[in-house]
Parts: structure tokens; C-alpha cells; sequence
């Protein structure tokens, strides 16, 4: 059965904007969705894999190679075709062991053949796609290490039982979760490009319509499907020329200026920040048609871009969504 | 609604399940075992459920490798996991579930619509309770506390009218019911879009099983009262009763309720489907479940500070030994073939069909790898919020703390709050690692009365043994200025209350669980030393300690 359409979702417009600017620029570095339960969190995300273009890979690669020279020798690729496959969107599952998530020895093979053999991971899989981790912040500590090593350095290694592996592991982190139910590390936040906050839809009309929409999903689905397939192939295709047109919006030195000016006024980390607001402020642009970034790009893009990387007490409660409005209004009246 | 035979209900639920698993996605089954929930799961029978548990592994859920068979043939063997049948599931000990597996399951539940799930929670203590993962995504509720066996009797649900509900289930028109579901839940205050669709599929199956052709008052009824009345927060009359519960994030709870407020002075709320949950609901049972609501939201995920257990996973490698491989045990592969290596010739005599050039494994070679980790430590804070500690020194006191959640948050430890005042102390927190919910409370924390020091220390220790029962390690902080006035029995014998106190400091000690206790009082008295000594406890003398020193002494007590 197809996931449910993206443009089938309700509301949640932060939500399916920051999801639709991650398509449209994967270097902005994936998003993360905090919210209540029953919000729509991972029925947006597995909606996002029908939005992302098919990419071109190396026939029987393990790890998704766009070109032979860049397969992996240790999985012996004898294809020298390339063909088009699907954006792998792959499931980090919570209690995943390690070597699930890196790859291990092929302990099948090891066992009836007698032959050392690399049996590739979840990270493999996920080379040149997005990884989506359900409940981001109940992670184990110990594969958060792992992401993180793996994420800064882009390259997967495995030392152990004798096997010297590695792999290229580019992909953008895609996370959702409960913050009632435990906080994320700083270090992985950071590792977020984006970051929204979704609540339940208050008006009743609102919900009635999500309701009545997921029903007919459920019960009535090759029309329903009939109605939204189209508008989500329109809207591919619309972040498809907002990939191409990308590399030609400009962006000013007042823009730059601008940037930076929120980000200092936050007191935010590093320059991450600032380079991934105007990043995100010009996959904005380039998504609306417009040739630079304005003003009003970057007041949209701000708090998605800087929620998460605000220099936090962890005993302080107050909710980072406010300061970053409070900011912008002065900042950038 | 009418007063229906509470029995009827149970049966009615059973066979709403068994006429539409797919969309009431299952049941949450709430009782201890026993004569008369062995009633309830053989009205199940027709699902056919099969079991799994708490400590499922990944490879019974998902598939695996058939070892034996493998190994036995020289060829590849596989077996199939739980999730990759259709059908229905049975979750044993439900309210053991750790959040992976609760996760998995809700995942599982969201990409294969063949599947449904029963979950037997069999919830003793406060602050247990199915993972809210689960507790979101199963429609139906039922509760078998209060049942005698003589209110009950046999299932007789007979699968044709089951199969002939099913055929009639497609044509059910809905008319309004949707938007009068939607409305209720917001009423109820139920957040999750996912409880008026659930309540939607019931009245659906509900209508089936009558032979209605669409949905009217009844079916919606049944449907909130079995689908939504658990999950409601809020009545629309006794909203301000709230205030006793638990709320979990007050400040997002606040517009909802006054939303709900405003709604139902534009629309006049359906008052019959309010009521309807209102009497599915016995008295206290909704304040239970939001305690084990919010205990399951404060729980998370492992690893810490704690003491050290044995897993196969991670940590410190360890001596390999034999076993199985699967649950997660990594197959130590030198030690599994050093193992079979001076059995080779013995064997190929006893083997002759198989290929000379291969190595003959037999299960019983297998090596896993073993590891030591640590576990997750929990720190449960004591505070003195009585009179004479709040006239003098509450603040510091709360500033101690604060220091050491600080030192708690690096070390990445959960934290529980114990708090007394008054007659008696009370798990203001369960254990839980967001330092914004601790802060929260020790903030509201108000002070005054008399100082049950024995009966925070009875709460403690249970607290403790309950984190030890999950696989934690606890630590005790007790803040106080050590002059408890209440005994046990409630009293206000000051003589009994410091015998009772001495006697639970000694099973803390006997017990082993590692304290601290932390002098409030201006003066310090040698009660407080006593019992500290009888605790086996580390104690600090706060006027004495400025905030660098209480550090460096905290983290060297606790270091450990």
C-alpha cells in the first residue's frame, strides 16, 4: 500500500515546509519533528519518499553508488550498469544493536560456507538517502555516539572479527519524537538542520477534516488515492525545479548580514546556524520562484532553522520558539 | 447510556474486535491473571492470537535464522518472525514493555493493517502501565478489575454472525457520526487525531454486529465508552478538577482546556456521548491511568551511571561462553571455532555425506560474546518541605538540588522526586530523566507542616526497590533538617517517629541502597548523624557547604 499522500496532510504547514526544503536541498541536513502523538509526525515523514526524485546507482550495489569506481571493493559489484532507484528512506529502529545499524560479519555465510563476508547495515542502505529515526530522544546512547561519528565524517568503518570495512555513508538524518518523554543531546540536535514543533490541530473543523481524510484513506482508497496522487507528483515536480533552480538565486550582502545579525542575537553555536538558515532561506526562495533571498525568506526559515541550536540551560524551561520570535522581531523588523 | 450488564460490555468488546481487527487496530486488556481473564482470552480464540513478551527479541519479531537446521543441513535455514504473519498478537506482561519494543510494535501496527494487537497489562503499582506507543494506537479499553466469577460467564460468539457483521461492515453509511466523534474527543480533551478514527471503526463494527445498515446514538455510544472514555483527560463539567492530577505540561494544557471551554459554550456539547464515557469509566480509574501515563512518559531509554550488569551487546567485553545466538548475542567466531576445531575428524566419521573441505559446526560449538555494561542509576531527591526546614533553609535546599540535577544531566542519570511535608510524603516525580519536569516541580514545591521524615523514608525506599525491580540503580539524596515528628501510623509522636525512622534507615542500609543525606538545619543536630550512620549514608552539613564543596563532595559520593 502507497504511505499516505503528502499533500493529503492537514495543516502542519512548518511541518511539510521544512520536510519539502530538505527535498529540495539535502545539504540543509534533515529535520526534526517534535509533537504529541497521533499529530501525523511519521505519517508525514514516510509521505516525504514519494516527494524525493529517483536517484542513479550502480545495479546490485550495496551502498547505493552513483558510479562503479565508487563501489565498495569489499562487495565485489560486477554491474557496470547504473539504474534508477528509488531515494532509499530508511527506519532506524529503537533497539537496534550495532550491528544492525554499521554492518557486521555475514555470520550465515560464515557458518555454511565458511566464508568471511561483510552482510551490509541499516548505514549502508541509507548512503545518499535520508535514515529516520521514530523516537529520536529514547535512541541508546551508544548508537547516538555511532550516528554521530558516522554523520561528521561521512564514512562508515568497521574494525572488528577480522574484517576492515568502510563505506561511504552520506544521508540526511530525518527524526520525530515526544519531548515529554526525554530530551535529545545537544550533540545530536545540532546534527538536525531543521527543526519543528507540531501540536494537535485545535480547531474542530480541522480536525474533522484529517479524521475524515485518514477514513477515506483507510476504507475508501482507490478514490482517494485518485484525488491526491496527482497533487503530490504536481508538487515533486515542483521541487524538482526548485532543485534546478537553486544554484541561480542569489543571495545579498544584506541578506548575509541579516543572517548572521539573528544568529548573534540568539547567541547560537558555531556558524552551523547561520550557514544552515541561509541555506534553508534560499531553498525557500528558490521553492516560491523568486531569484533571491529577501527579507521575508529568512524570517520564515529562522525558527526552523535555530529552534534547536539556542545555547540552552538544561534546567531552563522556557520554550525556545518564543526567544527565536522575540529575536527576529527585533532583529529584522 | 443504559445501564448495561458490565459483562455484556466485555463480551460486546470481543466481538466488535473479532468482527474488525484492522480497524480497531486491538485491545488493551487491563487485570491480573486469572479464572476470569481466562474467560476473556478464549472469547478471543477466534483471532488466534500468538503470544510474544516483553523480551520478544528482535529476531523471534522480525525473522531470523533457523539455527539448527542450518547447521544440522550445511544449507541456509530461516525462520519467520512474529510480525511477518497476518493476524492478531498477544502481548503478555504488557506493562513490562520496554519503549523499543512498544515502538516497534506501534510501527509495525501503522505499516501492516493485517496486523492487531492484544495487550494483557497486568499493572500492580502505581506508575506502571502500557507504553503510551501502544496505549495511542489500540482502540478498544476494558478492565477486569471488580469482576467476581460469578458475574461472568462463558464467550459464546458464534463466527458466523461474526462473518456475516464482516460482509455488512463495507456498506455502513457514517452520516455525522465522524464530526460528533471528533467533537467528543476534543471535549474529552483527547489530543491524538488517532482516538476519534478508532472510535469511528467501532461504531462501524458495532453497527455491522446489529445489522444496521448506518451508524445511529447506539453505535456511538458503544464506541465512546469503549474506545475513548480511557483516554479523556477532562470532563467538560470537573474540568478544574484537573488540577489534582499529574498534568504533564501544564503550560500547553492550559489553552487546550480553555479551547475546550470556549467550544463547548458555542456548541452545546454531546451531552449523551459525554455521558456515555462518563459511565464506562469506574471511579479512580482515570486518575491511575494518567499516573501511569506520566510515569511512562518520564521512563526512557538505558544506559548511565549505574551499577553493572551483564548483557550481551555492549559494554566491556567479557569471557565468551556457550549459548545461543539471536535475542541480540553476538556469535564470538574464533571462540566458536576453536571450539569445533578438535571434534573435526570425529566428526566427519560420524558425517560421511558431507563435503570434506567445509567445517562441521554443531549448535552446541556456538560461542556468543558477552559484555559487561552499566545500567541506568536514579537518583531519588528526598526534600524537606516542612515548616522548620521551609522557614530556614528551603531555599538552599532546592539549590542543592538543583546542583545536583546539573551533576545528574552530565552523567545522564534519571531523577525522582520525593517530597514531605504535612502527615505524609508522596512520590511527587516518578523516576525520569527531563530535568525541565523536576525543575518544574521542585519550583511549585510549597512549603509548611509538620516533618513525616519516616514515612519519606518508607516512600523512598519503595521507590527505590521499584527502579532496582526495572533494572536501575538507585541512589538516595535526603535533604532535611532531620527533626521528623510524625510517625508511621500518622501520629504526632515525636519518640515513635524516631524509632520508626531508625528502623527504616537500618533496612536502607541492609538493602544496600547508597545515600546521601544532606543537613539543612542551621544548627546541626546529632539525630540527623545517627541516622545517617544507621543509613550508611555520607552526609554534608549544608550551612557548612558552599556550592563548590556540596559539589565536589556530591560527585564524590555518587561518582562511585
Amino acid at each position: 500500500m502507497t504511505p499516505f499522500p503528502f499533500a493529503a496532510i492537514v495543516g502542519q504547514d512548518e511541518m511539510k515546509t521544512a520536510m519539502i526544503l530538505t527535498a529540495i536541498d539535502p545539504k540543509i541536513g534533515g529535520v526534526l519533528v517534535f509533537g504529541d502523538r497521533g499529530t501525523g509526525k511519521s505519517t508525514a515523514v514516510r509521505a516525504l519518499a514519494a516527494l524525493l526524485p529517483p536517484i542513479e546507482a550502480v545495479k546490485g550495489c550495496p551502498v547505493n553508488s552513483a558510479r562503479l569506481e565508487d563501489c565498495p571493493d569489499w562487495a565485489q559489484v560486477t554491474e557496470t550498469e547504473t539504474t534508477s532507484r528509488p531515494t532509499p528512506v530508511v527506519d532506524l529502529p529503537l533497539g537496534v544493536t550495532e550491528d544492525r545499524v554499521t554492518g557486521a560479519l555475514d555470520i550465515e555465510r560464515a557458518l555454511t560456507r565458511g566464508e568471511k563476508a561483510f552482510e551490509a547495515g541499516l548505514l549502508a542502505r541509507a548512503n545518499r538517502g535520508y535514515l529516520y529515526i521514530d523516537e529520536v530522544n529514547l535512541l541508546e546512547d551508544h548508537i547516538v555516539d555511532l550516528l554521530l561519528d558516522v554523520a561528521q565524517s561521512g564514512e562508515n568503518v568497521v574494525e572488528r572479527e577480522g574484517m576492515s570495512i568502510r563505506h561511504a555513508a552520506r544521508f540526511v538524518l530525518v527524526g520525530s519524537g515526544n519531548p515529554e518523554e526525554g530530551e535529545l543531546r545537544p550533540q545530536l540536535l545540532d546534527r538536525f538542520g531543521l527543526s519543528v514543533e507540531v501540536t494537535s490541530p485545535k480547531e474542530i473543523d480541522t480536525r474533522v477534516e484529517v479524521i475524515r481524510r485518514r477514513d477515506a484513506y483507510e476504507n475508501d482508497y482507490d478514490n482517494f488515492m485518485a484525488e491526491w496522487q496527482p497533487q503530490d507528483v504536481a508538487l515533486r515536480a515542483r521541487i524538482l525545479d526548485a532543485r534546478a533552480a537553486l544554484a541561480g538565486v542569489r543571495s545579498s550582502n544584506v541578506a548575509l548580514h541579516d543572517c548572521a545579525s539573528v544568529c548573534v542575537a540568539l547567541g547560537s553555536d558555531g556558524l552551523r546556524g547561520e550557514l544552515t538558515l541561509l541555506r534553508t532561506a534560499r531553498a525557500l526562495a528558490a521553492f516560491e520562484g523568486a531569484d533571491e533571498v529577501t527579507r521575508a525568506h529568512i524570517r520564515e526559515a529562522a525558527p526552523m532553522a535555530l529552534r534547536h541550536r539556542l545555547r540552552r540551560d538544561p534546567l531552563d524551561e522556557a520554550g525556545t520558539g518564543a526567544r527565536v520570535a522575540r529575536q527576529l522581531a527585533e532583529v529584522l523588523p | 447510556m443504559p445501564e448495561a450488564d458490565p459483562w455484556e460490555q466485555v463480551t460486546l468488546a470481543i466481538t466488535l474486535l473479532a468482527i474488525d481487527p484492522k480497524g480497531l487496530r486491538g485491545l488493551w486488556l487491563r487485570g491480573r491473571a486469572g479464572p476470569v481473564r481466562d474467560r476473556v482470552l478464549s472469547g478471543l480464540g477466534l483471532l488466534v492470537p500468538r503470544k510474544l513478551h516483553p523480551f520478544t527479541s528482535d529476531e523471534a519479531l522480525l525473522g531470523g535464522m533457523d539455527l539448527s537446521a542450518t547447521l544440522a543441513t550445511g544449507e541456509l535455514h530461516r525462520h519467520a518472525g512474529l510480525l511477518e504473519h497476518a493476524g492478531c498478537l498477544m502481548l503478555t506482561m504488557a506493562e513490562r514493555c520496554p519503549p523499543g519494543l512498544a515502538v516497534r510494535l506501534g510501527q509495525a501496527l501503522d505499516s501492516d493493517p493485517r496486523l492487531s494487537l492484544v495487550a494483557l497489562d497486568e499493572a500492580a503499582e502505581d506508575g506502571e502501565g502500557l507504553p503510551n506507543a501502544l496505549a495511542d494506537r489500540l482502540g478498544l479499553f476494558l478492565d477486569l478489575d471488580g469482576f467476581a466469577w460469578s458475574d461472568t460467564a462463558d464467550m459464546s460468539i458464534s463466527p458466523s454472525l461474526i462473518t456475516s457483521a464482516q460482509a455488512r461492515l463495507r456498506h455502513i453509511e457514517t452520516g455525522t457520526a465522524l464530526e460528533r466523534l471528533t467533537r467528543v474527543a476534543a471535549e474529552l480533551a483527547i489530543s491524538s487525531l488517532r482516538a476519534p478514527l478508532l472510535a469511528l471503526a467501532c461504531a462501524r463494527a458495532h453497527a455491522a454486529w446489529r445489522g444496521g445498515a448506518e451508524i445511529e446514538d447506539q453505535d456511538l455510544q458503544v464506541a465512546v465508552a469503549l474506545v475513548m472514555a480511557h483516554k479523556a483527560l477532562a470532563f467538560p463539567e470537573d474540568a478544574p478538577d484537573q488540577e489534582d492530577a499529574p498534568p504533564p505540561e501544564p503550560p500547553q494544557d492550559q489553552p487546550d482546556q480553555s479551547q475546550n471551554r470556549d467550544q463547548s459554550e458555542l456548541d452545546i456539547p454531546d451531552e449523551m456521548l459525554i455521558e456515555a464515557a462518563r459511565a464506562a469509566l469506574p471511579p479512580g480509574l482515570l486518575a491511575q491511568l494518567q499516573a501511569a501515563r506520566v510515569a511512562r512518559q518520564a521512563a526512557s531509554a538505558n544506559s548511565g551511571a549505574g551499577a553493572k550488569r551483564k548483557s550481551m551487546r555492549r559494554g566491556r567485553p567479557m569471557p565468551s561462553r556457550a549459548g545461543k545466538p539471536g535475542s541480540g548475542a553476538r556469535v564470538d567466531v574464533i571462540a566458536t571455532l576453536r571450539q569445533a576445531a578438535p571434534w573435526q575428524k570425529m566428526r566427519r566419521a560420524m558425517m560421511p555425506g558431507r563435503a570434506m573441505d567445509r567445517l562441521l559446526l554443531m549448535p552446541s560449538d556456538i560461542r556468543i560474546k558477552r559484555y559487561q555494561e552499566q545500567t541506568d542509576r536514579v537518583l531519588i531527591f528526598v526534600v524537606d518541605a516542612s515548616g522548620s526546614a521551609a522557614l530556614a533553609r528551603l531555599a538552599e535546599a532546592k539549590g542543592a538540588v538543583e546542583l545536583m540535577l546539573a551533576e545528574a544531566y552530565s552523567s545522564r542519570d534519571h531523577v525522582a522526586l520525593v517530597t514531605f511535608r504535612g502527615n505524609k510524603a508522596e512520590l511527587s516525580l516518578p523516576p525520569t530523566r527531563s530535568l525541565v519536569q523536576t525543575k518544574r516541580r521542585l519550583a511549585g514545591l510549597p512549603g509548611g507542616g509538620a516533618t513525616p521524615l519516616t514515612h519519606a523514608l518508607e516512600v523512598a525506599l519503595a521507590t527505590a526497590e521499584q527502579a532496582r525491580r526495572h533494572g536501575m540503580t538507585p541512589t538516595l539524596a535526603l535533604l532535611t533538617d532531620g527533626r521528623g515528628n510524625i510517625a508511621l501510623d500518622g501520629s504526632a509522636n515525636r519518640v515513635q517517629a524516631g524509632e520508626d525512622a531508625s528502623r527504616l534507615a537500618k533496612i536502607i542500609a541492609a538493602r544496600a541502597i547508597p545515600a546521601l543525606v544532606i543537613d539543612t538545619s542551621l544548627r546541626p543536630k546529632p539525630q540527623l548523624a545517627e541516622l545517617s550512620a544507621e543509613m550508611g549514608a555520607t552526609m554534608i552539613a549544608l550551612p557548612r557547604a558552599d556550592a563548590r564543596s556540596l559539589s565536589s563532595t556530591l560527585s564524590a559520593a555518587l561518582g562511585g
